[in-house]
């Protein structure tokens, strides 16, 4: 068998071995694009013009961005427990039935109390959806992957049921719930922006990219600041290790999923409070999956997952564009984009380890004198 | 006879409806037993589905459809085994990669072709599979309760439902009866002892990996060269899911995953056939109950309150041959 891999210098493995995957996903990805007869230095002009080329462009982006935060540090905050939480999408949906139900149903908070209340109540449907998976794993040992997947398709059929006979307004043809009182939005940043003078082109990007950015902060206290970042830490490193530290990885599970859970609730808000303003039919389109997508390529660290984030929200808003300019590169390019994404930054990610160490070595190697 | 021929529509189509599942979960069942967690089934289900539409669409010939259905669904099967076995990635990240770019790419492929949003165009009749009927069915049929389950369960369907269900005992019979059956699932279970034994844990585990991807790819062949007659995008709708649980759920054994699937494919036609009826007591019938039904029911065996689900002990864990 082969030789033990060279060690990295630091700087190589945080910064060199990821980009150098990153980047073997796009040069495929690239090659898809030419392979169906398009220009891919075209379309990633196109693309990034759509999605940085004009306040509106940027508006999108970062609102796209807001969900895969969200998405990505739930994923993340569960891989350092060494758990694979596959069900950020049915999470963030049911999450998204609390933050309906709240908003609708408890008109009688004064004035904005009503959104925080909203918020609240998305992040614990968001939490428990996720803590009984959570619970299968740690006590009744089922193994979390497979729940999470079904728990999608539970989600899905449990949200269907509500949305179709349940929830829908009488006399209307589309699944979904009245609009929320504007109390129970959470607002626009064009809005507030007006109350200033400022002009700023109508998109759906809102005070909930605050929200996300202050829950990666939070993310990376607790992970790396806090005792339980650390037992989470210890557990997804190695459980029985923990057990011997007095660590119960039970618990840690349970606690990890939970947070993981709420943290998908904060789809829910930028959606469905900043922009739907109502409970839509399968609105979560598979955001949840870009969150793994987004937690590989940002390592499972906040600051990288911020980044990859808005990497993906450009991806989003700019193929949109590029789909409307191009149409043989329809939006589908962008989940193939995100598998390789997946592909080479997670599942091959040590594929390029050896020819970067061996071509460091070459680097640095003494000349002979 | 109103209610046995009811009884006998649904049934002829939950058999219909569940021939996906048995190669799919068949195909889960030959990788997982040798160390290989698949979740990608569902991604390679539409990559099979493609690759057939698009062999048949451009030669008009059901086997050149068959043919390349298979044999691209094969390739992504490597590119799973490659991350799996070689670069010992995590299976699941692995398999989740396959299935996004399994839904991505036939859909931008389909539409940059066609543009008709990645819909293929109909095949004709004999870019398909046409139905095989047994010999007298149509004598035999008039005969009561025998005859319609000889003529509509038995006869009437077309080569890969017949080899799905044959693929069965065939899997039985290598897993349980042949060498090679008996090292696949030691590697599964005990890749170490295999590997002191001198056999190549590798060749074995690929082996496998080729085998659930040409199971699987056939999967996605039927939704395309036998039922629609052509492929659209997202068209496995969690069928590969459907089939993971329903492994789950036989406990990773051939027979157990013919019935489960059989069980789930008879839910769905049950699902489709009570969509809008009124029942006496309980009022319309709450489809998605029972569309949801196989997935709760494996979360709540694999919680182990109805027996107890245990996966085949290396299944998941890279091979480390020792330095």
């Amino acid at each position: 068998m082969s030789a033990p891999l060279a060690p990295l210098p630091q700087w190589a493995d945080v910064a060199l071995i990821p980009l150098v995957n990153v980047a073997a996903a796009f040069i495929i990805s690239g090659l898809v694009v030419l392979a169906i007869g398009e220009n891919p230095l075209e379309a990633v002009q196109i693309l990034i013009g759509g999605a940085l080329g004009d306040l509106e462009g940027v508006g999108f982006t970062l609102y796209y961005a807001t969900s895969f935060i969200f998405t990505g540090l739930a994923v993340a905050l569960c891989f350092h427990a060494g758990l694979f939480n596959i069900g950020v999408e049915g999470q963030a949906y049911i999450a998204g039935l609390g933050a309906a139900l709240a908003a609708l149903h408890l008109g009688f908070l004064p004035g904005y109390a009503l959104a925080v209340a909203a918020i609240i109540a998305a992040a614990l449907f968001g939490a428990a959806f996720a803590a009984i998976p959570g619970y299968l794993q740690a006590y009744r040992d089922s193994h979390i992957v497979i729940t999470t997947i079904m728990f999608n398709y539970i989600a899905s059929a449990v949200m269907g049921y509500l949305l179709v006979d349940v929830l829908r307004v009488p006399g209307q043809m589309n699944a979904e719930t009245e609009a929320f009182p504007e109390t129970g939005r959470v607002p626009q940043f064009h809005e507030i922006l007006s109350h200033f003078g400022v002009h700023w082109p109508v998109t759906p990007f809102n005070l909930s990219f605050l929200l996300a950015l202050a829950a990666a902060f939070v993310v990376w206290l607790l992970i790396w600041r806090t005792r339980l970042g650390y037992e989470i830490r210890t557990v997804g490193a190695n459980p029985t290790a923990a057990v011997y530290g007095g660590i119960s990885p039970a618990r840690v599970t349970i606690v990890a999923t939970l947070l993981s859970g709420a943290l998908a609730g904060g789809m829910a808000v930028n959606v469905i409070l900043g922009e739907e303003h109502r409970l839509i039919l399968e609105y979560t389109a598979g955001f949840g999956f870009v969150g793994i997508a987004v937690a590989l390529m940002g390592r499972a660290h906040p600051v990288g997952v911020i980044l990859a984030a808005i990497l993906f929200g450009m991806l989003y808003q700019g193929g949109a564009e590029l789909a409307f300019d191009k149409p043989k590169i329809s939006r589908d390019m962008i989940v193939v984009i995100q598998g390789l994404v997946v592909l080479f930054a997670g599942a091959l990610e040590h594929m390029f380890r050896r020819p970067v160490a061996t071509l460091l070595a070459r680097r640095t190697a003494q000349p002979p004198i | 006879m109103g209610w046995f021929d009811a009884f006998i529509v649904v049934f002829a189509s939950g058999i219909r409806l569940a021939v996906p599942l048995i190669l799919a979960c068949l195909a889960g069942l030959w990788s997982e037993r040798s160390g290989v967690v698949d979740i990608g089934l569902e991604g390679k289900i539409l990559v099979g589905a493609f690759g057939s539409a698009v062999g048949a669409t451009f030669t008009g010939d059901v086997w050149a459809g068959l043919a390349l259905g298979v044999a691209s669904t094969v390739v992504f099967s490597l590119v799973h085994g490659y991350a799996s076995i070689d670069q010992r990635a995590n299976q699941i990240v692995s398999g989740t990669a396959i299935n996004m770019v399994a839904d991505g790419l036939t859909a931008l492929v389909g539409n940059a072709i066609w543009e008709q949003g990645g819909r293929t165009p109909q095949l004709p009749d004999q870019a398909q599979f046409g139905t095989i009927e047994w010999p007298f069915a149509r004598e035999i049929g008039s005969v009561p309760i025998v005859g319609p389950i000889y003529q509509r369960l038995l006869s009437g369907h077309d080569l890969i439902t017949y080899v799905a269900f044959l693929m069965v005992p065939l899997t039985y019979w290598a897993l349980y009866s042949t060498r090679f059956g008996l090292r696949l699932r030691a590697v599964g279970e005990n890749p170490a002892a295999v590997d002191t034994a001198g056999i190549s844990v590798r060749a074995l585990r690929y082996s496998a990996v080729v085998i659930c991807g040409v199971l699987v790819g056939l999967a996605g062949v039927y939704l395309v060269l036998s039922q629609e007659a052509y492929f659209q995008p997202h068209m496995s709708a969690g069928r590969g899911f459907i089939a993971l649980a329903a492994l789950v759920f036989a406990k990773w054994r051939p027979w157990p995953a013919l019935a489960t699937c059989l069980l789930f494919g008879f839910l769905d036609a049950l699902a489709i056939r009570l969509q809008g009826v009124e029942l006496p007591a309980i009022g319309p019938v709450p489809v998605q109950a029972i569309e949801a039904l196989p997935y709760v029911l494996t979360v709540v065996l694999l919680a182990g309150f109805i027996g107890k689900a245990i996966p085949p002990r290396a299944s998941g864990i890279p091979y480390v041959k020792e330095r």
